[in-house]
């Protein structure tokens, strides 16, 4: 346990840092401003760069730890480090925010105090996924939500203010929930501190706690557990979304900007999932055991129904809204298999381990992935004058052959196609769920399924078919946006082709959540 | 040193007042140097101040035939209010730098009123508190009558006739009290220790507890609040809703829980389901949270809004008090500083940002003005203030209402979750205020506002770094805090129940 | 026989004052004949204070202490003290006096004030009830006639004919209890009385006695029911007679109230307490001070003239004081000599503002809109007197009614008079209300237009100035007066 301000702290503050200074050079005019803004995110993938290289793939635990004692009274400590799933979700929000900054090279409508926001929300993303403490956690997961917010608010579409306010209510509202949750488990617990309450929980120590400091109307321990679980469920429910949780999603990422929602749905959405895999299943296994069947159901609901949704939606942001939701469904129906049996055989522990490893691919798969596809919206849309629906177009294959290829490649990648990025995450999952919960897999199948179709259906109405006149002038990729989206392309391929970069720096996480299931 | 806080404010007023009429600048000059000193040393002193010693001042006989002393002293939670206090009134002063009407008084009497608020905060004799807490009431009443806005005689006349009936159960219960304990001393550290007969600290504790609730704005005696706060001037509002509802809260905790703790008591039995005192102020509490907060939501006022919303945030000290617990009550003491700062903070942008540039309040014709973009400095300094108001992490609000929660957690566990709901209903009138002032479907064109003068920009950056830092570092406060209400002063009140 | 050579030795002050109203009276009509007014309302008051200080030097240096038989008079540290308020007092009128210009008489209406002053001064040194009567009775002629002195104003005239017409009434209730008290005991010494009291508590005789002397006192300080005189008296009076009225012959009554109810009539005190009550007088004054407490502070709400409002509050002080009489203790009597002289200092300094706004016809509450800019020292000095009255710290005026109800709560046990008190804090609250609305005029409203500034008598303005830095200093440090009355206590009763 290091004590001394390491890379952690740097990588978070430095985008607050860089906020700051997009603000000053802002005054100079939107060019210095979006430099500075590149500065700052190219630095952020580099320090994100630098822990990827620093971290020890085989040692189990936290590491690059900082801890500095805070307010004691109140529990409140900072305490920051990372495992292989928080250096994930570091470099995925690095990355998608990179790819944010360059989308919005030229788009006039966004700047310096656009950038600055961006940049905002950067620091809370990063803070959130390397805090360890509740309260310090709670601090930047409600900081997250302030610049969202105004970039939805202030550059969003026609009915961004009420998209704004449901995404700010819903949020909030599971905020508060998870925030009495946990005031009720420092009571119980005396610590918020995440690797205490792991410990605790997996000793059998916390549900001693609970009993004896939480006397509710006389309720048995196990009940006050759950009412708990239920609490701090909720928060991560509103945030990922899980179906029926997710009726702020689609006009939000609608309304708001592309190059917005490139990072909310990058990056922000990550945020829920990272929830249920640090905090509620570490602290709450054996509620989340008894909770199976409810959060097995809930999980094929949010893999399928988005999917039929989407495939009925005319307008290409919300299927890629929808599609979003379908993609994350994966992850919740890979976590909630791995909960939902108990540790007993080799085999079973290889097949959560496939699981958990394929959860945390799908997490980086769909967050380059979904980036990458509202990348190629905001393009199309800039060349359509602000049109995205599924039939304005048509033929563009023959208009604008690089484009379309490219967003070709995004589309397969989504879908799942083997040799791309989204394959290995998806067939991990699946092979790990099957022998888990089958019935639970095979109900999932046809989300798979419409996953595809509508995939395809995108494929076919804009990219084939005739071209309308409308369209006869549309300008191809310039060569400096081409050269913006190779790297994008190119990981697409490399980890497709090669998922073990991820998968071995994660598996030693792996191999300690999946020995956290176990009561 | 401490006690110049109270004589340079007073000595400020009499140089103020002597100035000829037409200096208003020196006059503005004169009180913002008065402030600064006395924010100077209320700082020192919390730098000085090893934590958890009670530290006098003065002290001195006065009416030695009655056993008065002229006592002053300050323990923790006595300099977090000078602290507050201090910022707050150089604060109000920057944002009174255009009054340009009786300039010269206004300061006096402000000057008269921030010396006064000191002296309570620092009085360890509990006649120096009354006296000290009354002559805060004349200045009040002037300066809402007369530089006040909406119903502005009225409101006043109003917010004094309540501080005044508060007082009066307040003198009450306190000659009661020095005659009970045998006549012989009124200083604080005395009383504390005396051991008043159970019964008699059952009617005197609500007497006097309701007595000085009046004045924190405790659900049903609050109505004075959100008219006075309304036709206040701006630095009238930021001060009466930042600091003076703060003295009745501190009165509520210095005076009635730590010389009364018995009246804490269960009473034996049960009346309409309440058991003792502290079930019923703590439900008054409660439900002055989620009233207040649900008025804010309906009102077309914004001043209004911020009126009631400061209602709802007292209940939050007020349910604090009364959870007696170490985490409750530090959480209660740290919603009084924070909400002082966040109710200037408001008020501020309320009354002097908006308000004095679109000379209205009402909430459909500002949503048509588009502010943001008129007077951005406003609009950030209000988005920053409502974060804080709400109680998002970062900002002091979020301790203290996390204190809040978990010491009523302990205490009465249904009641967290009326509080949450009652934080819920906040967020929404506080983002419905948000929406409707800086974020409405405007009108493209408008005329240009006056620009954001360096006086407002200043006292802004002031509250903001005030609210900002300690919601950062909290350590700051809770290191007076805590030894405070460990310290001998509180002994009988954690002795008859510290939960 | 020392009688004569004692009594004029204890009356030395007195006699002092008694000489100068003769002195300045025999000058005005006969050398200042021709003089102009002015002059001779100068000369007047100079002579007129002048016999004063000479009697408060008197009182300082050379003051004798004695007892003549039959407690016809009383002199002691107390008894002085009182003097030397009522003194002071005295001079203040005197000065208002100075600049009055309603009669022509001015010798006549200087030794009218130095007389009753006399009268005063005899009645808080005595223990005998026929003194009492005598030296109110003298009291009241005086004052009667200083009222009606304005012969060119039908207020003053009224107000003269109806304060003769209820004094003369009660003057009749007062001796006709005094008789039955003389009847029962068989002597008119305080002292004999007690004894003869303390051995036969309830005799309906001496009931009836004691209603009738409260009665008889009651219309002297202006409690109610008995206090119908007071606002015709405060109004159309002319300004200094008024504040005579007002401030000194308070202090005289009261404390003869005091000495005779508590000296006289201990036996039969009984108790008010709430929860401990006994048959007693204290009862009926505890319902009188009741009464005069809601009567005249809600009735002051709905004046529209200053002084009547003045007059109604009166009303509601004298409620206050009434408590310290119900409680009837050595503290209480000690809060209420503070209260009382404070009160008188208060509202004398209130009509010295009052003179001195004379000029300009303001009377009503409205005329006050703009006073602060009209005239801001005398409006400042407005406001410490309204305050104090309203018991606004750090002014006499608060500590004055904090001692009193200190002294009612200690009383007895189990604090049974908070009844009382919390009533007096109650009507507290709503004169602040009302003495509020008058700042607000003075302070918030802007004058009327074409109003101009106000240029009063200098001598008016410095005793306005003078009072108000008294009232702020006896609030402030008010051990100066409380440390001198409690030592004079003790040797004066139990």
């Amino acid at each position: 346990m290091s004590d001394s301000l390491s890379l952690v702290s740097i990588l978070t503050l430095l985008p607050f840092v860089g906020g700051i200074a997009v603000l000053l050079a802002g005054r100079a005019g939107r060019a210095p401003a979006r430099l500075t803004a590149l500065i700052f995110a190219t630095a952020a993938v580099a320090i994100t760069a630098l822990m990827w290289w620093r971290f020890q793939p085989s040692a189990p635990g936290i590491q690059l730890q900082e801890w500095h004692a805070w307010e004691p009274a109140i529990g409140l400590a900072y305490h920051v480090g990372i495992d292989g799933l928080s250096l994930l979700m570091v470099a995925v929000s690095s990355i998608v925010v990179l790819m944010s900054v360059a989308a919005s090279w030229k788009n006039e409508k966004q700047g310096a105090a656009y950038f600055s926001f961006l940049l905002f929300l950067e620091m809370g993303l990063f803070g959130t996924f390397t805090a360890l403490n509740f309260l310090h956690w709670f601090l930047f997961w409600e900081l997250s939500l302030i610049p969202a917010f105004f970039l939805i608010r202030i550059w969003g579409g026609s009915a961004r203010a009420r998209a704004a306010t449901q995404f700010f209510v819903y949020t909030m509202v599971g905020s508060i929930a998870l925030l009495l949750s946990f005031l009720a488990l420092f009571l119980a617990s005396g610590s918020f501190d995440f690797v205490e309450l792991t410990r605790m929980a997996q000793n059998g120590q916390l549900a001693a706690a609970i009993g004896q400091n939480l006397h509710w109307h006389q309720w048995d321990t196990g009940h006050i557990t759950m009412a708990l679980f239920c609490g701090v469920f909720l928060g991560f429910a509103v945030k990922t979304p899980v179906v029926p949780f997710h009726g702020w999603l689609a006009s939000t990422y609608s309304e708001a900007a592309p190059e917005t929602t490139m990072v909310l749905t990058g990056a922000l959405s990550k945020m829920g999932v990272y929830g249920f895999l640090r905090i509620l299943l570490p602290i709450f296994p054996e509620q989340m055991w008894r909770a199976r069947t409810v959060l097995l159901w809930l999980a094929i609901a949010t893999i399928v129904l988005p999917a039929f949704t989407a495939w009925v939606q005319n307008d290409l942001k919300k299927m890629f809204a929808f599609g979003s939701i379908n993609h994350l469904g994966y992850c919740i129906l890979g976590i909630t298999a791995v909960a939902g049996s108990s540790l007993a055989t080799a085999a079973q522990v290889h097949e959560k381990a496939a699981a958990l490893t394929g959860v945390m691919l799908q997490l980086f798969s769909h967050g380059i992935t979904a980036a990458a596809l509202f990348w190629f919206l905001a393009l199309l849309a800039r060349r359509s004058g602000g049109l995205t629906g599924l039939h304005e177009f048509g033929g563009l294959r023959r208009r604008v052959p690089i484009f379309s290829g490219l967003m070709g490649i995004a589309l397969f990648a989504s879908l799942g196609l083997p040799g791309l990025i989204g394959f290995p995450g998806e067939f991990l999952i699946f092979k790990g769920v099957f022998p888990l919960d089958w019935w639970a897999a095979a109900l999932a199948l046809p989300g798979l399924l419409m996953t595809a179709v509508f995939l395809l259906t995108i494929l076919q109405r804009v990219f084939s078919g005739p071209l309308s006149e409308r369209w006869t002038g549309m300008p191809d990729l310039s060569l400096a946006e081409q050269w913006m989206l190779a790297p994008v392309i190119v990981v697409l391929f490399a980890v497709g082709l090669y998922p073990q970069v991820i998968s071995g720096m994660v598996h030693a996480t792996v191999m300690q959540f999946v020995g956290l299931v176990r009561y | 040193m401490l006690a110049w806080t109270i004589y340079l404010s007073f000595i400020g007023a009499i140089a103020v007042s002597i100035m000829p009429a037409k200096s208003a600048a020196a006059a503005r000059i004169t009180a913002l140097l008065t402030t600064l000193l006395g924010l100077g040393i209320a700082v020192v002193a919390v730098a000085q101040q090893p934590s958890g010693q009670l530290l006098t001042i003065a002290r001195k006989p006065w009416i030695p035939t009655l056993g008065i002393e002229y006592h002053l002293a300050a323990d923790g939670i006595s300099l977090v209010m000078v602290l507050l206090t201090g910022i707050a009134a150089v604060a109000g002063v920057l944002f009174s730098w255009n009054i340009d009407r009786r300039v010269k008084d206004f300061f006096a009497l402000y000057l008269i009123l921030i010396g006064a608020v000191y002296g309570v905060f620092l009085s360890f004799d509990l006649f120096d508190l009354f006296v000290f807490y009354e002559i805060a009431i004349i200045p009040k009443y002037f300066l809402i009558a007369i530089w006040g806005s909406t119903r502005r005689e009225y409101a006043a006349m109003k917010l004094v006739l309540y501080s005044f009936a508060g007082s009066a159960l307040v003198l009450a219960g306190l000659i009661a009290a020095y005659v009970v304990s045998g006549g012989r001393t009124l200083s604080l550290d005395a009383l504390a220790h005396f051991p008043f007969p159970a019964h008699f600290q059952m009617w005197a504790f609500p007497l006097v507890f309701v007595g000085f609730a009046v004045l924190a704005g405790m659900w049903p005696f609050h109505t004075w609040a959100p008219t006075g706060h309304a036709a206040a001037p701006t630095a009238a509002s930021m001060l009466l809703a930042g600091v003076v509802m703060k003295l009745g809260a501190y009165g509520c905790l210095r005076v009635a829980m730590m010389l009364f703790p018995h009246g804490l008591d269960s009473w034996g039995f049960h009346v309409l389901g309440f058991g003792s005192w502290q079930q019923v102020f703590a439900v008054l509490a409660v439900i002055g949270i989620v009233y207040g907060a649900s008025i804010a939501l309906v009102q077309k006022d914004l001043k209004f809004v911020v009126g009631y919303s400061s209602v709802s945030h007292m209940g939050f000290v007020l349910l604090g008090l009364m959870t007696l617990n170490q985490i409750g009550m530090s959480g209660g003491v740290y919603q009084m500083f924070s909400h002082g700062i966040i109710a200037g903070l408001l008020f501020a942008v309320v009354g002097r940002m908006v308000y004095e540039r679109t000379h209205t309040r009402d909430l459909p014709e500002l949503s048509r003005i588009p502010l943001a973009r008129l007077i951005p400095f406003a609009a950030v300094t209000f988005v920053l203030a409502f974060m804080a108001s709400i109680g998002l992490p970062g900002f002091t609000g979020f301790i203290a209402e996390l204190e809040v929660l978990i010491g009523s957690w302990r205490a009465f566990p249904w009641m967290s979750w009326i509080a949450g709901l009652g934080i819920l209903i906040g967020i929404a009138f506080s983002w419905r205020a948000l929406q409707a002032t800086f974020f409405g479907e405007a009108e493209t064109v408008s005329e240009p506002l006056p620009a954001i003068t360096l006086p407002e920009r200043l006292g802004a950056c002031l509250l903001l770094a005030s609210t900002i830092a300690l919601g950062l570092y909290p350590r700051l406060l809770m290191g007076l805090i805590l030894p405070a209400l460990n310290g001998p002063l509180f002994e009988q009140l954690r002795r008859s129940g510290w939960r | 026989m020392s009688g004569y050579v004692d009594l004029l030795r204890l009356t030395a002050p007195e006699i002092v004052v008694t000489l100068a109203g003769l002195l300045l009276l025999i000058l005005d009509l006969s050398l200042l004949r021709r003089a102009s007014l002015a002059a001779r309302f100068r000369s007047a008051v100079l002579i007129g204070c002048a016999g004063c200080i000479v009697a408060v030097l008197w009182l300082e240096r050379m003051a004798a202490q004695g007892a003549l038989p039959a407690g016809m008079l009383v002199v002691n540290s107390l008894t002085q003290l009182l003097q030397l308020a009522l003194l002071a007092l005295a001079i203040m009128v005197l000065l208002l006096a100075l600049s009055a210009r309603f009669t022509t008489h001015a010798g006549e209406y200087c030794s009218l004030i130095l007389f009753a002053t006399v009268a005063m001064m005899l009645l808080v040194s005595t223990q005998n009830l026929l003194v009492i009567f005598i030296t109110i009775e003298f009291l009241s002629l005086s004052l009667y006639v200083l009222t009606a002195f304005d012969k060119e104003s039908s207020q003053s005239a009224e107000a003269g004919l109806k304060y003769f017409l209820y004094g003369g009434m009660s003057a009749g209730i007062l001796l006709f209890g005094m008789s039955l008290l003389y009847g029962i005991s068989g002597s008119l010494a305080l002292e004999p009385i007690a004894a003869a009291v303390s051995s036969l508590p309830s005799d309906p005789l001496l009931t009836l006695g004691i209603v009738m002397v409260m009665t008889g006192f009651g219309f002297k300080i202006a409690a109610a029911p008995f206090h119908m005189w007071a606002p015709e008296v405060y109004q159309g009076a002319p300004t200094s007679s008024a504040s005579l009225v007002a401030s000194s012959s308070k202090v005289a009554s009261f404390f003869a109230l005091f000495v005779v109810f508590s000296i006289g009539l201990a036996g039969a005190a009984g108790s008010a307490e709430l929860g401990n009550h006994s048959a007693g007088w204290t009862g009926l004054m505890a319902v009188v001070a009741a009464a005069s407490m809601l009567w005249g502070n809600l009735a002051a709400i709905a004046q529209t003239s200053v002084r009547r409002l003045l007059a109604f509050s009166a009303v509601g002080h004298a409620g206050y004081m009434l408590i310290a009489l119900v409680a009837h203790s050595r503290q209480s009597l000690i809060a209420l000599v503070y209260y009382v002289v404070t009160y008188a200092l208060a509202t004398a300094g209130a009509f010295a503002v009052l003179g001195a706004l004379e000029d300009e016809k303001i009377d009503s509450i409205v005329d006050f809109k703009g006073l602060a800019k009209r005239a801001p020292d005398l409006s400042f000095c407005l406001l410490i007197f309204l305050l104090s009255l309203a018991g606004i710290p750090p002014l006499s005026g608060f500590f004055g009614k904090f001692y009193v109800f200190t002294a009612a709560l200690n009383q007895g046990s189990h604090l049974g008079l908070l009844w009382l008190v919390l009533l007096a804090l109650a009507t507290s609250m709503v004169s602040f209300y009302y003495y509020l609305k008058v700042l607000k005029q003075a302070y918030v409203a802007e004058p009327t237009a074409g109003a101009t500034a106000i240029h009063a008598p200098a001598s008016k303005r410095a005793i306005c100035w003078i009072v108000a830095a008294l009232v702020v200093l006896l609030g402030c440090l008010p051990d100066l007066l409380l440390n001198k009355i409690a030592a004079a206590v003790p040797n004066a009763f139990r």
